[in-house]
């Protein structure tokens, strides 16, 4: 499949304009670039869990879906198009359908590194065919910025809030890629709206998978991350530079670097631009930065060990 | 595992019910194992495993995961069941109200048994009776007959087009369960001619029409919920005509509840579930003696069959409702009573009521205490006063 801007440009948008996603939000970028990497040849069900996305794109009576799609709770987005796909399989088995489907699954980070996490682990063991994309903006927007389990140390978020006792977040992100990885399953991607070509390949591979895939794609927030709305792919950008967040797969078990930074800038010109770090750059806060850069390098290179890209 | 074409046999009611949901051939069961809901998923599980069905089995990590799945499945336009009991409903809670608001059609079996805490995995209502607001149809069985009657008859009565609604079967934990019981078995072949083909009006997995399922709705919320109500009210009809064409491939009545000796009652008893059976000798006892004691099996709890309950209960003095939970409003009663009661506020002539609440955790309904409370109530009816109102039969005090 082509992964040239003159043939996907051609792709009718299964998102398509008039949902009332925040201008500047990532999340319908990430989903678009995603669906690019969907087969022309086949029908699509899409299925969100509560969040931002849900409630953006699906206000009755109108819906941005060109295609099926179905919301259900938070926690279980995963265990819903489960559900989907087993029918799917029954009737077409039975004869009572005729069309080829696949699944796929837009989730936050909140419905997917939290309160999601149960129902997908279970649905990647049982071996669903269906790709999970967790758009990830590191907080849970949708109910005003509240820290999850993706956000990053030192984050201000309204619940993990800086103050006379606190630099923010105290606790690392959990490596959610690393606990998908360990299913087994088929594919698994880290990705980034900054780099659509390497996303629209991973997108591609995720669809052509013969079991459950995942891509864990990161879609900044301007309203949480508190940046000019027209940075969103320059901070998705930086965070690849600085290896805040690495790109790679792991293709049936095989770890593949897939963007090799030329320069890897000091994470602090990643953090700097956000509100959400500023307190991070008074006197009293210069141990938390270092200790950011510390987790950083030392995720970057165990990253690339696992890639087989260092000893 | 599975019993295939012969008449009459002996078998535990999960067995019945498991044989229910091979005759019926759903596309999808996604289902979680709980104590003593467990041997319809195993034998179920069986079946699945020696191809006696299409059924996708979907063995899924939670109850919670369980109800998704299944709601996925329904809006795919498969016909799905699912079975469970007291904690494992309790884990699906948020999930009734999307499934039943989502208009879905589907059966679960649940297998009442108590609600932590303290834990124990004996029979009452009250895991069912917390879902009772959900939208959910609930019919209840006294015996593993009728929980086999009626999984198969509540397929017709969930996909019925004035209806759409989930429907749970009510059966007793452990004395239906796991008691070995006389069952009539319906050939296959009328089973499958009686429940037909899932025709779903809309499904996600037609191309030519694409459908958006659980949309995210402000202005017409209000209206939705008022045709759920209506769809609840639509299901009386249904379930007497669904019963009524069951009659003629089974030979077997239900109807909304049953009753007996009503015709000439002077006070009437009213119960669900296994204790129906107890109480059903006690009164006939009473009734050979001359006692004009009558008795009212309720079948359907959601919907509520007040108005028809109310005319059935016309002619007598007293009515004692049996219940197998309790409300905790402060001293209330039970949940069966307090419908009942509230029932007959625009009636002139209200009969005396009172309420048993019996069985928690399992405690057995032994015939002397359902002998115990029909002298009670045998006095209060003549007396014309209830010393209490509210009353706990075979509670240690």
């Amino acid at each position: 499949m082509s992964t040239k801007l003159k043939d996907l440009v051609k792709k009718e948008d299964v998102l398509t304009s008039g949902h009332r996603l925040c201008a500047g939000c990532g999340a319908p970028v990430a989903v678009r670039q995603i669906l690019m990497g969907a087969p022309d040849d086949v029908e699509l069900v899409v299925a969100n869990p509560t969040g931002c996305l849900e409630v953006s794109t699906t206000i009755y009576p109108y819906s941005s879906w060109n295609a099926s799609y179905i919301h259900c709770a938070f926690e279980n987005v995963a265990s819903t198009l489960s559900g989907s796909e087993a029918a799917y399989r029954s009737l077409k088995k039975q004869g009572k359908i005729k069309d080829d489907y696949r699944f796929v699954a837009f989730g936050g980070d909140g419905g997917t590194y939290d309160i999601g996490l149960q129902a997908l682990s279970g649905a990647l063991e049982r071996g669903h065919r269906m790709v999970y994309v967790c758009y990830n903006n590191e907080a849970y927007m949708n109910t005003g910025i509240q820290r999850s389990g993706a956000t990053m140390k030192g984050a201000w978020t309204s619940t993990s809030p800086h103050g006379k006792d606190s630099y923010g977040k105290t606790e690392n992100r959990k490596d959610l890629t690393g606990i998908v990885a360990a299913h087994n399953i088929p594919y698994v991607a880290q990705a980034s709206i900054s780099n659509w070509r390497d996303v629209v390949k991973k997108a591609q591979k995720a669809f052509a998978a013969d079991g459950p895939s995942f891509i864990n794609i990161l879609a900044p927030c301007h309203r949480g991350w508190r940046y000019p709305m027209e940075e969103t792919i320059e901070l998705a950008r930086l965070a690849v530079q600085t290896c805040v967040w690495p790109l790679y797969e792991i293709e049936n078990g095989k770890w593949n670097l897939t963007t090799k930074p030329k320069e890897k800038k000091p994470v602090e010109e990643y953090l700097k631009p956000q509100g959400r770090f500023a307190h991070l750059f008074k006197d009293e806060n210069r141990e938390v930065l270092k200790s950011i850069q510390e987790y950083v390098d030392k995720d970057w290179e165990r990253i690339k060990r696992l890639c087989g890209e260092t000893e | 595992m599975a019993v295939i074409n012969s008449k009459t046999v002996a078998i535990v009611g999960n067995e019945a019910v498991a044989e229910a949901m091979r005759q019926i051939n759903p596309d999808v069961v996604a289902a979680y194992p709980i104590t003593p809901q467990t041997d319809i998923v195993q034998a179920f599980s069986a079946i699945a495993a020696d191809g006696l069905v299409d059924t996708e089995l979907v063995n899924v990590e939670s109850e919670h995961s369980a109800m998704s799945a299944c709601i996925g499945a329904a809006s795919s336009g498969a016909r799905v069941m699912t079975a469970t009991c007291s904690q494992g409903l309790g884990l699906m809670w948020e999930l009734l109200y999307i499934a039943s608001g989502l208009r879905l059609p589907m059966v679960m079996p649940n297998v009442n048994r108590s609600l932590s805490a303290p834990i124990n995995i004996h029979c009452d209502h009250s895991d069912s009776m917390g879902a009772r607001d959900s939208g959910w149809i609930q019919l209840f069985s006294e015996n593993a007959q009728e929980a086999y009657d009626n999984i198969i008859q509540a397929v017709r009565i969930s996909e019925h087009p004035d209806v759409y609604l989930p429907v749970m079967v009510l059966m007793d934990g452990f004395i239906i369960s796991h008691a070995v019981d006389r069952v009539d078995l319906i050939d296959d072949e009328k089973v499958k001619n009686f429940v037909g083909e899932r025709n779903a009006p809309f499904t996600m997995l037609d191309p030519n029409n694409p459908v958006c399922v659980g949309p995210f709705v402000h202005s017409y919320y209000f209206e939705f919920k008022r045709q759920q109500e209506e769809a609840m009210a639509n299901a009386l009809p249904v379930i007497k005509n669904v019963s009524d064409e069951f009659e003629k491939i089974s030979g077997r009545t239900y109807g909304l509840f049953e009753t007996l000796g009503m015709e000439d009652a002077e006070f009437a008893v009213i119960a669900q579930g296994s204790g129906a059976g107890t109480i059903r000798h006690q009164v006939e006892c009473l009734r050979s003696n001359g006692i004009r004691a009558g008795m009212i099996k309720l079948r359907s709890f959601r919907p509520f069959p007040a108005e028809e309950l109310i005319k059935a209960l016309s002619g007598v003095k007293t009515v004692a409702v049996f219940d197998r939970s309790t409300t905790f409003a402060g001293g209330m009663g039970g949940p069966v009573f307090n419908e009942l009661r509230s029932s007959f506020y625009e009636q002139e002539a209200k009969p005396l009521m009172v309420n048993y609440v019996y069985g928690l955790g399992g405690r057995d309904l032994s015939v002397e205490l359902v002998k115990k409370a029909m002298e009670e109530i045998l006095e209060m009816n003549s007396s014309g006063k209830a010393e209490q109102k509210i009353n706990y039969l075979g509670l240690r005090e």
